[in-house]
């Protein structure tokens, strides 16, 4: 168990520097001025460009600019926004939203995901299972802000349900309309990918010896069924974990939810480069760091990986 | 347990009912070509301490009665009609929780793939002890403890304890079989029902299992039914034999009689066919002409298109003597090979094996899985590098040939895999598949190349209109020819089998070793066999190489390894050829 | 101890011949055409409703991206009169208008070409760039294999809308179709390339694989007349499902003012643009929505029954 987390750590480095090699590259080492590029159709005053230009140390080579931005980024020195705000601060201050935003929308996802999708492989053919695999078709086709947007106007406006954006301080109770809609695309991921799972598993020598054993079928689904089917969903989470960043990204700017994503949102709609830069920058590294604890995660839950012989 | 100073009293009673009552099952699924039956009509009777196989090729419907009598059909399998009486009850009409409390406490199972059978994320304490409870034999933390313990210890597990936290893929295989039977037993069951239960396991490892469910089914005074499609396994465990064919029984009743006089045609074309009875009838007549004989008079006619393999191996007996004077078409020697594992250092597959095989002739390369049998096979055919050693063929040695001559010496030796499901490129139609070589070597023309696959089909006795066909809709059997055929496109000298017939049925896999053995006569080849199965080695192989964990531990001609085998694990090996107790034409 | 000793109902019981007929051994059963995996793919794909809704809906879209002239009149940016902001449907106006008085019918199917277009490039992309690099690395293995899947991993840790971002952010003076597909593109590959790697690194220890270098056959014919036919199944699956993802991943870009120009017909922009009038006027965001719904899960619907076609435990079912 030791030797594949070191083994996950020490392949995880490379990957790692290579990432952040190549979002600087992708900003800084293209043709033009990459200051003024970064600001698009906009023209920010002089002062901030010359700011910027001294900050980003563009008269250095570029693997020294890139040194420095790493040291940078590991020593929590983000540069700082349009605004002259510390990119860090920032940071500090609405990531505690996004988290419980994010954190909402994964135990929904999870919880209804899992058990309609258990539902579905145990009832296979049956209305259910097939009415289950038309929605949930239908769900993954949706773009994200299409969701937002008919949520928002049928459940905010029409009917009145909800808040249709947040209120500041984002209270719980605010945060569970864009929790859903975030958790929507993944919802129907979680449903297909749980029922193929478990039609899998229930065709498994395994079970059938279970029940050979005098075992209660109400015994074997959670026992044997749920258990192992659980393998690959958790797996399926570390990917989820890149979609729920773009999700809300947009989710926080239509619902206007004070976390990292709506920041994010604002600087890209004005077009702030480095802002954008340094903010992807942290999200991409956070999940790397997801990736790995996801993969620890399935060691856990797999004795195969964990005894290696 | 049961209480065996009562049970004395009931017993005489019981003894007159029947534990088991099988009335004109019929069992039946859906498929995408409409309904199929499995079984049709089968009628069972098993009485109380008796043990009974049923014994069958696949698709015999002997595996899907087992899976009836506890109704774990798989998937869209349903009882179509009969009656399945336990004691006077009917499982074929139970209800769901009748069956729930029949299973593990009437009847126990034990399931054929040690591997697959338990599940991976659980450990075996945890495994067994679902058991234990679910069959209400202990109740209390510390008490179903005791007894997962004691169902262990049973099993013939020591240090049980620690062995409860550990997780099946930490067991060897013949271990968790163990855990297998000890969970089946674990409630004590009238009825034990073991569905190939070591066909999965190494040879050696087989008759110990075996050996030892025999004595803790008669210590616990279960009934056995036993399903397997070896006759002679069958024969030797079972006083009771049932044989099915194509879902119904064709012959059955006490074993010892079905063997010494088999009467329906199928039974006949079973004995004749079987490897361990052929093999067991060899050695106990004292040579192979004998042996045909006695089969002559105890068998009867065998019907039609049946294998003989005794016949077979009769036939080969002159070309072994012919051979006796051919110079060798392969001579390995101090071969060696070593494999460099991430983590865990070197490991030794194979380790200074030497051996020269006469042109013409066959050498059997036997031993199980971890021997090095199957390296030594692709370090022949230049699939991997050896680590040191020669290889000489044809006057060359094979380390030292690359390029063009390498090329050319591919020609010559061909091999046959043991997978008839993996061997053939499921896109490929089949006469694609015969021409590659063909087309490989710039062999002819295209006309000409059609002609020789044409050639080749009727060689290996398949009608020549399979050439536009595609694998799968061909039988495993029928795979193995075309997998023969394309290794005989250019005309090799030698041909290398390793474990061509260990996946095939019985009766197909007789007519292989047949039409191989007619192949060689006629094409003057060379054979490497490799193979677990002594018994097939028996008929088809004139010298033998016996390995165990990359060494060669004896080699001799056939006759000398079963007349006088030398060491301890020739003789282990002997003595796990089925049928031991079979007193067969003597 | 009970006795095992055989019962009268149990002595030596022969069938009879006529009710138990032997059949030749392995007789050759092959009736009809010949079929393998691609033509009982296909006659699975035949018999399911669901792929001829999914087909249907993709020509009827295909020809409206080629063809929009069919199907308007109207030129979608032309005759764009403040006037008519959000105003419902009238004569020749079947749709209504845009807050800027445009036509929403016309923008909608002349929107149509940009998303294909821009989903196809996409897929090129991804589908040459990932069939390459999991051939390579599952095939070749050692330390191609290692510097490969490398590669892989750190385009992949980059979920491709978020790059896609960055890269327009920089780019924002080439804003055009191209420019936008090459950006998803280019983070979008690792995913069919690891699928890809898996399915070879199972297919390549097949014993057919064996029997054809034990003949000689050089490595790179093995990889493209043996390996890859046989492991492109599950690419063909990721790749129709990646073209529905490259329309999101335009619209979604085009939504946060990255993507194409306002000026080019993308329904992206067109949805962008009605949020502000929501409650007002919520049919100018819920009719583009609607087209790039219905779009994008016809291909989705395509992805998914194609999978269950080529599944090959379905087959084995069979």
């Amino acid at each position: 168990m030791t030797g594949y987390i070191l083994r996950r750590l020490l392949q995880a480095i490379p990957v790692l520097l290579g990432t952040t090699f190549l979002i600087y590259f992708m900003v800084f080492a293209m043709p033009g001025d990459p200051i003024v590029a970064l600001f698009g159709d906009k023209t920010p005053p002089p002062q901030v460009i010359e700011r910027l230009r001294a900050e980003y140390n563009l008269d250095k080579p570029f693997i020294v600019q890139y040194l420095i931005f790493l040291g940078n980024i590991f020593q929590g020195n983000l540069g700082t926004s349009f605004s002259g705000q510390p990119v860090s601060d920032i940071l500090a201050q609405t990531f505690p939203v996004t988290l419980r935003l994010a954190l909402l929308a994964v135990f929904f996802e999870m919880v209804a995901g899992i058990a309609i999708g258990l539902v579905s492989g145990l009832r296979k053919g049956s209305i259910f299972d097939a009415s289950a695999l038309v929605v949930s078709l239908i769900l993954i086709s949706l773009p994200i802000f299409v969701v937002a947007f008919v949520a928002q106007y049928v459940f905010g406006i029409q009917l009145g349900w909800f808040r249709t954006t947040v209120s500041a301080g984002a209270p719980i109770q605010d945060l569970i309309l864009p929790a859903i809609v975030l958790a929507t695309v993944s919802f129907a991921q979680i449903v297909r990918l749980t029922r193929a799972s478990v039609i899998d598993t229930d065709g498994q020598d395994f079970v059938r010896t279970a029940a050979s054993k005098g075992l209660s079928r109400t015994r074997i689904v959670p026992v044997h069924i749920l258990r192992n089917s659980l393998i690959p969903v958790v797996t399926y989470l570390a990917v989820d974990f890149g979609v729920l960043m773009v999700g809300a990204t947009v989710t926080e700017g239509i619902f206007n939810v004070p976390g990292v994503g709506r920041t994010l949102y604002q600087a890209i709609i004005r077009g702030e480069g480095p802002t954008v830069v340094s903010f992807v920058t942290v999200m991409v590294l956070i999940y790397l760091v997801v990736n790995l604890l996801v993969d620890l995660l399935y060691a856990v839950l797999d004795p195969r990986i964990r005894y290696a012989k | 347990m049961t209480d065996t100073v009562n049970a004395t009293n009931t017993h005489t009673a019981d003894d007159e009912r029947p534990l088991l009552q099988i009335k004109d099952l019929r069992v039946g699924f859906k498929t995408q070509e409409g309904d199929v039956t499995a079984v049709d009509g089968v009628n069972l009777t098993l009485y109380r301490g008796q043990s009974l196989a049923i014994v069958g090729e696949s698709g015999s419907g002997k595996s899907t009665t087992a899976h009836a009598i506890i109704n774990l059909l798989p998937g869209s399998g349903r009882i179509l009609g009969g009656q399945i009486l336990l004691d006077g009850q009917d499982l074929a009409q139970a209800s769901k929780k009748e069956m729930e409390s029949v299973r593990g406490r009437k009847i126990g199972f034990v399931p054929q793939d040690p591997m697959s059978n338990l599940n991976p994320v659980w450990s075996i304490g945890f495994q067994v002890e679902e058991a234990i409870r679910a069959n209400g034999i202990a109740t209390g933390r510390k008490e179903v403890k005791k007894r997962a313990v004691e169902v262990l210890k049973q099993a013939g597990l020591h240090d049980a304890d620690r062995r409860l936290k550990q997780f099946p893929h930490q067991f060897s295989g013949g271990m968790r079989q163990r855990v297998l039977i000890g969970m089946g037993l674990a409630a004590d069951p009238q009825l034990l029902i073991a569905d190939e239960p070591t066909s999965a396991l190494d040879v050696t490892v087989q008759r110990v299992i075996l050996d030892h469910l025999e004595s803790l089914t008669r210590e616990l005074g279960t009934t056995l039914l036993f399903i397997t499609h070896d006759l002679g396994l069958a024969a030797e465990r079972a006083e009771q034999l049932v044989v099915m064919y194509k879902g119904k029984i064709v012959e059955s009743g006490p074993s010892r009689q079905i063997l010494e006089n088999p009467q329906h045609p199928y039974t006949q074309r079973l004995v004749a066919a079987a490897p361990s009875l052929a093999s067991r009838r060899i050695q106990s007549t004292g040579s192979v002409h004998a042996a045909e004989q006695s089969m002559g008079e105890d068998a009867g006619a065998v019907a039609g298109d049946a294998i003989d393999l005794i016949a077979t191996a009769e036939a080969r007996a002159e070309i072994v003597e012919a051979a006796a004077s051919k110079p060798p078409a392969i001579v390995v020697e101090h071969l060696t090979k070593v494999f460099k594992i991430r983590g865990a250092g070197d490991f030794k597959a194979v380790d200074d094996v030497s051996f020269q095989i006469p042109k013409g002739t066959t050498t059997a390369l036997v031993g199980e899985s971890g021997s090095g049998k199957s390296t030594v096979a692709k370090m022949l055919l230049k699939l991997e590098n050896a680590t040191s050693g020669k290889i000489i063929v044809g006057g060359k040695d094979l380390a030292s040939v690359t390029g063009s001559e390498l090329f050319e010496l591919r020609s010559r030796m061909q091999p046959v895999f043991q997978d008839p499901y993996g061997s053939l490129n499921p896109l490929r139609n089949i006469g694609n598949t015969i021409a590659e070589p063909l087309m490989t070597h710039n062999y002819g023309t295209r006309a000409t190349r059609r002609e020789r696959v044409f050639e080749l089909l009727d060689q290996v006795s398949l009608p020549r209109t399979l050439a536009g066909r595609y694998p799968n809709e061909l039988s495993g059997g029928q795979r193995q020819r075309i997998a023969i055929a394309r290794a005989l496109a250019l005309k090799p000298e030698i041909l290398v089998l390793d474990e061509a017939v260990s996946a095939l049925d019985v009766l197909v896999q007789a007519q292989i070793l047949r039409l191989l053995a007619d192949l060689q006569a006629e094409l003057d080849l060379t054979y490497l066999f490799i193979t677990h199965d002594l018994a097939v080695v028996r008929v088809i192989a004139d010298q033998v190489c016996v390995m165990q964990k990359g060494k060669i531990v004896e080699a001799a001609t056939t006759d000398e390894v079963f007349d006088r085998p030398r060491e301890q694990y020739t003789k282990d090996l002997l003595a796990a050829i089925p049928g031991a107790n079979l007193k067969l034409g003597a | 101890m009970p006795s095992s000793r055989t019962r009268p109902d149990q002595q030596h019981y022969v069938a009879p011949i006529e009710e138990t007929p032997l059949v030749a051994i392995d007789s050759v059963k092959a009736e009809g055409k010949p079929t393998n995996l691609w033509t009982d793919a296909w006659r699975d794909l035949r018999k399911r409703p669901m792929f001829w809704i999914s087909a249907a809906l993709i020509v009827f879209v295909v020809i409206v991206a080629l063809f929009p002239g069919w199907f308007t009149q109207t030129p979608p940016n032309n005759d764009c009169q403040l006037a008519n902001s959000n105003g419902g449907p009238t004569e020749g106006h079947p749709l209504g208008f845009t807050k800027q008085g445009c036509d929403i019918y016309s923008r909608i199917i002349h929107g149509t070409s940009t998303s294909l277009s821009v989903g196809l490039i996409v897929t090129f992309l991804v589908a040459v760039l990932g069939i390459a690099f999991g051939a390579f690395a599952g095939f070749y293995g050692g330390w191609i294999d290692s510097v490969l899947s490398r590669i892989g991993d750190i385009f992949f840790s980059i979920p491709y809308i978020l790059a896609a971002v960055v890269i327009m952010s920089v780019l924002s003076a080439y804003r055009n179709v191209w420019v936008i597909s090459l950006a998803i593109g280019l983070f979008a590959w690792p995913a069919t390339a690891r699928v890809l790697r898996a399915e070879i690194l199972r297919v390549k220890n097949s014993d057919f694989v064996m029997a054809a270098t034990a003949l000689g056959v050089s490595r790179f014919r093995i990889l493209l007349r043996h390996v890859l036919p046989n492991s492109i199944a599950p690419v063909i699956v990721i790749t129709t499902i990646s073209l529905a993802s490259a329309i999101v991943a335009e619209a979604t870009l085009s939504f946060l003012g990255v993507g194409l120009p306002s000026t080019t017909m993308s329904w992206g922009n067109d949805i962008s643009q009605a949020q502000t009038d929501l409650r007002t006027a919520p049919q100018t965001l819920i009719l583009p929505s609607i087209a790039l719904s219905v779009t994008v899960l016809s291909f989705i619907m395509l992805g998914e029954v194609v999978r269950d076609a080529l599944d090959p435990k379905a087959r084995a079912r069979r």
